[in-house]
């Protein structure tokens, strides 16, 4: 089990890390943060196969990864 | 020694173990100093691509923690002012002489005290002050390089030793004494963050009302400078009617003329500011309940004259020699402008 | 429970300044991923630029300075030579390192000083609101270029790293885009030779990265990425140039 952990008060919205997630996990809340954009969730029931492209892609090094 | 190597080498014994500096004339025979012979005592002396690199260099240096210093003259310290800004504002310790010559714009060679303005009031961006020594000799010169990385190391701010073509180039027997120097703790320099947070040298501040405190801090230091480093030289105030008023290169020439005058039994006085930045007005307030009259004599077209006449709070009649673009008042246009005053 | 991907411990865990999708912050953590992985966070002394990337020192855990603009490398050249066994490394933009620091840049890397540069290229100034950069591409629009940069009254862009490529004391220069995850890896990569060649004295070592700004280019930053691939890499082709 690999769990992505993603700070949505840090993230800013780009959206780069959905763009390059290979299984599609990563979409966008549907609650605005602190900053006022709506940031990036991991989509409940998604897969990681943790290949770290999104934390690769990040600017704002909002994810962690973890293998339980 | 000429006053270039002198300076060179009294900087080397007080410790100076970075030097970056520009050829450019007169004061060229104080980095070739530099390049011979920083390295035998373990230092870096750097060539540098321009006077503005030299000065960042220095900036450099400093905040590594070294005694570092670059020289120049006139044109090359103007280039020089916004990394003496940043020394002031980062509140980095560094020594900058300049060894004037005559302006503006490329001038010429010749010596000439015409960036007193620039030396004393701050001289780049943003409200700061350099303390600012004018040796009036080759062992004086030696002596204050000294000083200089001692104030500089304490205050955590630039020193300018400002001299002239003339003392650059001239030769005087110099007797080298060991020269005291007191080492400072630099806790704040940066070492790399071994055993302690990141240490972080900046002049910037963004948030509200930051720089304004960062300029308290400043002004606090500088107040402490201007009780603490007023330096000066007197002679025969007593029963001066005159009193004459010169620096650095300048006073030799004056101390000729007040001598001969003296000799024919006419009362002059003499004072000669040693620190420009603070200006020594204590040297006049026991003056200032006499009426006397003074004369300023420079190099320069009016420039420390404004010191003296704030140090007189403007009540004394105060009377200017001076010629400008390199010209120097003569021991006899001198005798002959205070002959006009008596 | 087993970390696949950490914060980076030469990295505050803190929001950054920049805009949303601007490559400063994929450098940033590229250089403190490098700096961790080689074990030199204590040894590590930065120059921060001026420019977006001047509060770096909120960013970077470790020491820190800043430079007036253009004069990084000045300030480099003497802390490495005051402090040779210090890891020395400066964090420039492209106004900094090619434009007003040309000087700087150009005699500290032929004389050869063992330092690490950090060369950011987003082909405009950020910080001041848009300019054309020495390194804008032909026909880019710009606060001070409105009809695109023309060539006839604002010259070329300025292939900085490869006239670096020519001088003897130029070490390893190389160009990568933080555009993808494999492109970030081979920067990566390029950051950690840099610093390493400095640890083993090789000497001056240059990194190149072609880097997104979203807010100045007006486009989203998905669309800023696609910019670099199809458009800015054509006029700054990626790979090792030395």
């Amino acid at each position: 089990m690999i769990n992505v952990h993603i700070d949505g008060q840090r993230c800013k919205g780009c959206y780069l890390c959905i763009a390059v997630c290979p299984r599609k996990s990563l979409g966008v809340a549907a609650v605005l943060n602190k900053k006022g954009v709506k940031p990036v969730e991991f989509k409940k029931g998604a897969e990681c196969i943790g290949c770290r492209f999104c934390a690769t892609m990040c600017p704002d090094c909002c994810i962690e990864i973890e293998k339980e | 020694m000429s006053g270039n190597d002198a300076i060179a080498e009294g900087a080397i014994r007080a410790g100076c173990r970075f030097y970056a500096g520009y050829p450019i004339t007169p004061q060229n025979e104080l980095t070739a100093y530099m390049a011979e012979h920083m390295p035998e005592s373990g230092g870096v002396a750097i060539q540098a691509e321009s006077e503005l690199a030299a000065i960042n260099m220095v900036f450099g240096a400093a905040a590594a923690g070294a005694r570092a210093m670059t020289s120049s003259s006139s044109p090359g310290i103007s280039l020089k002012q916004e990394g003496i800004s940043y020394l002031a504002g980062a509140e980095l310790p560094g020594v900058i002489v300049n060894m004037m010559r005559g302006g503006p714009g490329l001038g010429n060679i010749a010596p000439s005290q015409s960036d007193y303005f620039q030396a004393t009031r701050g001289g780049g961006h943003g409200d700061y002050r350099c303390l600012v020594l004018a040796p009036a000799s080759v062992e004086e010169a030696f002596g204050q390089m000294f000083e200089a990385f001692d104030r500089a190391d304490r205050y955590r701010n630039p020193v300018i030793i400002l001299g002239d073509g003339m003392l650059g180039q001239m030769m005087e027997p110099l007797s080298v004494s060991p020269g005291r120097i007191k080492s400072y703790a630099k806790p704040w320099a940066l070492t790399g963050c071994k055993g302690r947070a990141p240490n972080i040298i900046r002049s910037l501040y963004l948030k509200d009302g930051a720089l304004e405190d960062v300029n308290l801090r400043l002004q606090k230091k500088y107040a402490l400078m201007r009780r603490t480093e007023q330096r000066w030289e007197s002679a025969c105030l007593d029963d001066a009617r005159v009193v004459v008023v010169a620096y650095g290169g300048m006073f030799r020439i004056v101390k000729g003329a007040v001598r001969k005058l003296r000799e024919a039994g006419k009362k002059i006085g003499l004072i000669r500011p040693i620190s420009l930045w603070p200006f020594p007005d204590r040297a006049f307030e026991p003056l200032l309940k006499k009426r006397l009259s003074y004369l300023a004599v420079e190099m320069s077209y009016g420039q420390m004259i404004e010191d003296v006449r704030l140090a007189l709070c403007t009540r004394q009649p105060i009377e200017f020699l001076g010629r400008a673009g390199g010209g120097i008042p003569t021991e006899e246009a001198i005798i002959k402008k205070i002959k006009t005053m008596l | 429970m087993e970390k696949i991907y950490a914060h980076p411990q030469s990295l505050y865990n803190v929001s950054s300044h920049y805009c949303a999708g601007c490559g400063h912050g994929i450098a940033h953590r590229l250089v403190a991923e490098a700096v961790d992985e080689l074990g030199i966070r204590e040894k590590v002394i930065a120059i921060a630029p001026v420019g977006c990337a001047v509060l770096a020192y909120d960013y970077w855990n470790f020491d820190c300075t800043e430079a007036a603009h253009g004069r990084a490398l000045a300030v480099a050249t003497a802390i490495k030579r005051v402090r040779p066994d210090n890891v020395v490394f400066t964090y420039q933009g492209d106004g900094d390192l090619a434009a007003i620091g040309t000087n700087e840049t150009i005699h500290t890397a032929n004389r050869g000083e063992n330092l690490t540069v950090i060369f950011i290229n987003n082909a405009v100034y950020g910080m001041t609101g848009g300019q054309m950069a020495p390194t804008s591409l032909i026909g880019q629009k710009t606060a001070t270029t409105l009809k695109g940069r023309d060539p006839a009254l604002q010259g070329y862009p300025l292939k900085i790293s490869e006239l670096l490529a020519q001088l003897p004391g130029v070490k390893y220069v190389e160009r990568v885009a933080l555009i993808s995850p494999a492109e970030i890896n081979k920067a990566r990569q390029a950051v950690l030779l840099a610093l390493r060649n400095q640890i083993e004295g090789v000497g001056f070592s240059l990194v190149e990265m072609l880097s997104p700004c979203p807010t100045y280019w007006g486009m989203s930053a998905q669309a800023a990425m696609g910019w670099i691939k199809e458009t800015m890499i054509k006029e700054f082709p990626l790979g090792r140039i030395k």
